[in-house]
């Protein structure tokens, strides 16, 4: 298609033009740009131009060597349990479990005014701090390392909670990665996925039979 | 009443600078591009508010499925071979050069070790049939899972990443196999690819 037109008459015009003809070479792009669009076609739809997000999790070392005194132990006051049942349910307990008391665990949800509500009353002083520091990195007062660097020692500051996660079988990753989530969220800074007991399903079961089983044991 | 002459216009239009735009598009694309990997099952990952970006490169990608099958897969070519052998090595398997070089070239692998000769004989588009049927042993008797990961560890590197892209729907239970199989490999760092809140 792409056609060379020879441009007689303005040859013609000038006066004592040269003999030599002067060709306008006019080539047609139009295939060109239908291919190309073509091809960007293809690699827009073959491409993913969005990196997935990750979360990155630090799990406690399996190790059995590990000394006693490397061990961290964790003030019952600040320890909050979350179990996360089946069913999309989440329970909390905070301090040793009461296995007498069926009302330490407490039903929750991960919905904004369950889990999220809870943590942030529990870690206020910390996520406030945190807030603080936010408007601070928006209004250009402190650089990203900066921010990144305090909120790490807010984090692991000495009044944080400490929260340990404990997922049955019958729950799933979406449950665990909300757990997580609200973490961030809340900025907790200490917390651990645990592995679950029969302590747990004890608790659970009395739970929701309003403590009988506590009941039994005690009599 | 002379005749209103319509002077009849030339449409044609210069595509010379549009092909230029086109060109350049096709250039960045071309350039930034890093190709949709194929994978065995759809997975659907779980929202969260995280923000951290995975690196490109030096990957170990543990793929689970709401069934809770195990597949892997690794960007390095050269690394997946040595893997490869040294899994096969650790159950008296050798491969030949040709079964390596299919090996090579697979997005995802996750077939049982004693079942990979055979696998690997398949077509292409066999193999992609095929692999939803099987998934990498998890479980405490004959945990393969845990052979590929420290095989895949040997061969890469300490700059390997490990993580884990897992379906929401996923019972906790086969995740907590695999953490723990991390765990006892002494991976305690890793991520989870999760996908944006809305």
């Amino acid at each position: 298609m792409a056609e060379i037109q020879s441009n007689e008459d303005g040859g013609k015009k000038k006066k004592g033009g040269s003999k030599q003809k002067k060709l306008s070479v006019h080539i047609d792009f139009t295939p060109m740009v239908d291919m190309n669009m073509l091809l960007i076609t293809f690699f827009m739809l073959c491409t993913s131009l969005s990196k997935p997000q990750t979360m990155e999790i630090v799990m406690p070392s399996n190790d059995k060597k590990i000394q006693k005194e490397d061990q961290s132990e964790v003030k019952a006051s600040q320890a909050i349990t979350l179990v996360l049942a089946g069913g999309d349910s989440v329970f909390y307990y905070q301090g040793i479990p009461d296995y007498t008391n069926y009302k330490s665990l407490k039903l929750t949800s991960y919905d904004a005014n369950g889990l999220r509500a809870f943590l942030l009353s529990k870690n206020s002083e910390a996520s406030l701090k945190v807030q603080e520091l936010k408007k601070q990195k928006l209004d250009q007062k402190i650089s990203q390392d900066e921010y990144s660097k305090q909120v790490s020692v807010i984090k692991s500051g000495k009044n944080t909670p400490t929260v340990i996660i404990k997922a049955d079988d019958r729950s799933n990753y979406k449950n665990l990665v909300d757990a997580l989530d609200e973490m961030q969220i809340c900025n907790v800074g200490k917390y651990v996925i645990d592995k679950w007991t029969t302590g747990e399903t004890f608790l659970i079961k009395n739970y929701r039979t309003n403590g009988s089983l506590s009941k039994k044991t005690t009599k | 009443m002379s005749k209103v002459k319509v002077a009849r216009k030339s449409t044609r239009i210069d595509m010379t600078a549009m092909s230029d735009v086109t060109v350049l598009l096709l250039t960045f694309f071309m350039l930034t591009s890093v190709f949709v990997k194929k994978e065995p099952v759809q997975v659907t990952t779980p929202a969260s508010v995280s923000e951290i970006k995975i690196p490109e490169t030096n990957i170990l990608s543990i793929l689970i499925d709401p069934k809770g099958k195990v597949f892997m897969s690794m960007d390095k070519q050269g690394d997946m071979v040595n893997t490869l052998d040294s899994v096969g090595n650790q159950y008296g398997i050798t491969f030949t050069e040709k079964e390596k070089n299919k090996f090579k070239v697979l997005n995802t692998f996750g077939v049982p070790i004693k079942s990979m000769k055979a696998f690997l004989a398949l077509k292409t588009e066999e193999q992609d049939k095929i692999l939803v049927n099987y998934g990498i042993p998890t479980d405490s008797t004959d945990n393969q899972f845990k052979l590929w990961v420290r095989a895949a560890r040997k061969s890469n590197g300490p700059d390997l990443r490990i993580a884990i892209k897992a379906d929401q729907a996923t019972p906790y239970k086969v995740i907590k196999d695999v953490m723990s199989s991390l765990q006892d490999l002494r991976e305690n760092r890793y991520n989870l690819i999760t996908a944006l809140k809305k």
